[in-house]
């Protein structure tokens, strides 16, 4: 499949009091079309941020420093982030859907006036046909009584019919990618796999791609085709998800999967934590983020910069100087 | 008596407790939440149960109980041999000191107030259990180490710490008074997972150390209980629905819910993850005021007859220390 989304060399920085933070440090990546990418990495690794600026929706005191993200052959980064060729395409070519979805929903509109305002906005559809199209969307993703639920507030559902609601949303003007941010982290294992399925379902019936944004390398394991794998604001390993798992080559990788249960292990296994604590970002040194962690560190990785990625086959990137 | 003194630790039965949900001026009970409806079951000493299920089946108040935090409304708890349900605040005291709970989030259950050092301490001093300064700081010191802190940071506020060292503190204190049962109410819930494995590896080695130490390991996370456990208590709207070890867990699930909970878990290996069956369920958990009639995962369940809906099914063995409540098993 051809390309739909080309990120090069991504920065996005925050200036804070403490410090620079760079939460995106020059981040390439890659999205074919109808494609479902994982994207993973531990809490303050740069996830989100390379998200929301994918969508130009970083705010002060962050700030896009530098890169290109191609989309359908234009660099968005080229348009202004209010501009209308912009709002085009966020949130109806490029969707969003974030953990909690009380901060992306308002609380003092029905579900079917935020569900209809993007389609009249993006669509162009009057009131009566954009709320037939949304009652039409709340059933798909598996909202029961639709016809009568649409007039509910965000705060009479539970939090995964919520999230069936964003879903909904986030498909609701046909987009080209729908980017999931941790969608299923704050809920239960089983309220997460049906959501999951219907994310995968709706983006297969929409033909469009998913970025399934997660720390969790089950879900990328079950639903992705591709990984990146991210740290303090960096790729540092990509390839097919069989590649990642089946010869992971960077040592964040290998040491996430010897950290975790799993489900089908013998008992008695013993993990092996990583040691130490991800780091803050603010004034990072140039050098590998992951070497203070690393129990393969060499010489060069204290005194050289970040090792760029080097081509290991197939689709599979590892940046390490050890590799 | 004896037997069972020696054998289980903890021997709860068919415990219950409801919170009345008021309603106007006058708080007039109008109905009942059954958070936790007839649950019966047993740790052994040294052994690590874990109870497992999702938010609101009432984990964390079967915790509570245990601790007496809760007066249940029914049901007997046995620790030790003896049933603190009917003791008076003072003898609650002393089972107290011997049992212990490590809350889920390392952020806000620990005082921002104190150091570290008189939240490690302050449950000796609670229980009269040194009687010296210098005896408080080497026990202090030696219960840094014991959870692999330098005793060094004690003078330091709960924010200069991280969160997996935070949870070392809540450890540190729970064993301050040498406790032979720890409650561990999500532990590692609020941690990354790199931090996680620090924790239960903690908790792990604590055990092995510790003999006889024994957890009651609730969590939501299978593959972490099934890690850590012996045995695992599957739990759904206030009731135990399997009970088994946790190699029979995966291997041989029988009640519908726990299949489906365990289908539900991906594995990270794709290689799995391609092949492997995936029950989805359809709806969601109903609600504890209200909970269907009989089995209340039968609205849900893949295999229901209509004599699903009539009687509550009780567990029954269906091999060595494996019990299931479901009357198509
Ligand atoms: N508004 C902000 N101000 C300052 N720093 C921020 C802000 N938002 C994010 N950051 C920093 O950017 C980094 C990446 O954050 P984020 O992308 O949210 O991480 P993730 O989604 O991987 O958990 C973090 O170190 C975080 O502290
Ligand atoms: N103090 C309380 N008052 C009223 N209802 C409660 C209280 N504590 C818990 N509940 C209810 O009891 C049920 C079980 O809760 P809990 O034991 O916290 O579940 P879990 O720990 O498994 O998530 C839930 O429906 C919850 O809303
Ligand atoms: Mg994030
Ligand atoms: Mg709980």
């Amino acid at each position: 499949m051809p390309e739909i989304l080309q990120v090069n060399n991504l920065e996005t920085q925050f200036f804070t009091e403490g410090g620079l933070v760079k939460a995106v440090d020059g981040v390439s990546y890659h999205i074919d079309e109808q494609e479902i990418v994982g994207l993973v990495g531990e809490s303050g690794c740069g996830k989100s941020v390379s998200q929301l600026s994918v969508m130009q929706l970083v705010s002060t005191p962050g700030k896009i420093v530098g890169g290109e993200i191609i989309f359908d052959g234009q660099n968005l980064l080229e348009l202004e982030a209010n501009g209308p060729e912009m709002r085009s395409i966020r949130g109806a070519k490029i969707a969003m859907i974030f953990q909690e979805p009380m901060t992306s929903l308002n609380p003092v509109l029905t579900i079917g006036r935020q569900l209809t305002e993007t389609l009249e906005l993006h669509m162009g559809l009057n009131k009566s046909a954009s709320r037939e199209k949304a009652i039409e969307a709340l059933r798909d993703v598996g909202i029961p009584s639709a016809e009568s639920r649409i007039d509910d507030y965000p705060h009479h559902f539970s939090g995964g019919m919520r999230q069936r609601v964003m879903i909904a949303m986030g498909l609701s003007c046909n987009p080209k990618i729908l980017i999931a941010d941790e969608p299923t982290t704050a809920l239960d294992v089983t309220t997460q796999a049906q959501l999951l399925e219907l994310m995968k379902d709706m983006v297969e019936q929409y033909h469009a791609s998913l970025v399934i944004v997660t720390h969790n390398l089950g879900v990328v394991a079950r639903y992705a085709q591709r990984i990146y794998i991210m740290y303090a604001g960096r790729i540092v390993e990509a390839g097919t998800t069989k590649d990642i798992f089946a010869d992971p080559r960077h040592p964040y990788t290998i040491g996430l999967l010897k950290c975790i249960p799993r489900l089908d292990e013998e008992r008695g296994r013993k993990l092996v934590p990583i040691v130490g604590l991800p780091p803050n970002l603010i004034n990072m040194q140039p050098t590998c983020a992951f070497s203070p962690r690393c129990s393969y560190k060499s010489e060069k990785c204290l005194k050289e910069p970040w090792p760029p990625l080097t081509h290991l086959g197939n689709e599979h990137y590892v940046g390490c100087f050890n590799e | 008596m004896n037997t069972q003194l020696n054998e289980h630790i903890l021997d709860v039965r068919d415990l219950k407790m409801y919170f009345p949900v008021t309603r106007g001026l006058l708080r007039k009970k109008v109905a009942d939440v059954k958070a936790v409806d007839g649950v019966t079951f047993k740790v052994k000493r040294g052994e690590t149960l874990g109870l497992v299920g999702e938010s609101g089946c009432g984990k964390t108040t079967i915790g509570r109980c245990v601790l007496r935090l809760y007066q249940p409304n029914d049901g007997q708890i046995f620790f030790e041999g003896e049933d603190i349900i009917p003791l008076p605040e003072k003898g609650i005291r002393e089972v107290r000191r011997k049992m212990a709970l490590i809350f889920q989030d390392p952020y806000s259950s620990l005082d921002p107030r104190q150091s570290a050092g008189s939240i490690v301490g302050e449950p000796l001093k609670i229980h009269d259990m040194v009687e010296s300064p210098i005896e408080y700081r080497d026990r202090v010191d030696e219960l840094f180490r014991i959870v692999g802190l330098d005793p060094s940071m004690s003078d330091r506020f709960p924010h200069e710490f991280s969160g997996g060292q935070r949870q070392r503190i809540g450890v540190a204190r729970a064993l301050a008074c040498e406790p032979s049962l720890v409650i561990c109410d999500e532990p590692i819930s609020a941690l990354d997972v790199s931090i996680q494995a620090q924790v239960i590896n903690l908790l792990e080695e604590l055990q092995e150390g510790l003999k006889g130490l024994s957890y009651l390991f609730i969590a939501h996370d299978l593959s972490v209980v099934r890690h850590i456990s012996d045995r695992v208590a599957v739990m759904y709207l206030g009731r135990i629905v399997e009970v088994t070890d946790s190699q029979t867990l995966y291997d041989d699930p029988q009640h519908p819910y726990t299949q489906a909970l365990l289908s539900a878990v991906p594995i990270a290996d794709p290689f799995i993850e391609e092949t492997r069956e995936r029950i989805i369920l359809q709806g969601e958990v109903p609600t504890p005021l209200d909970p269907p009639p009989g089995c209340s995962f039968h609205p849900r369940c893949s295999r229901v007859i209509p004599e699903c809906s009539q009687a509550v099914p009780p567990l029954k063995t269906v091999g060595a220390e494996h019990e299931v409540a479901c009357i198509r098993v």
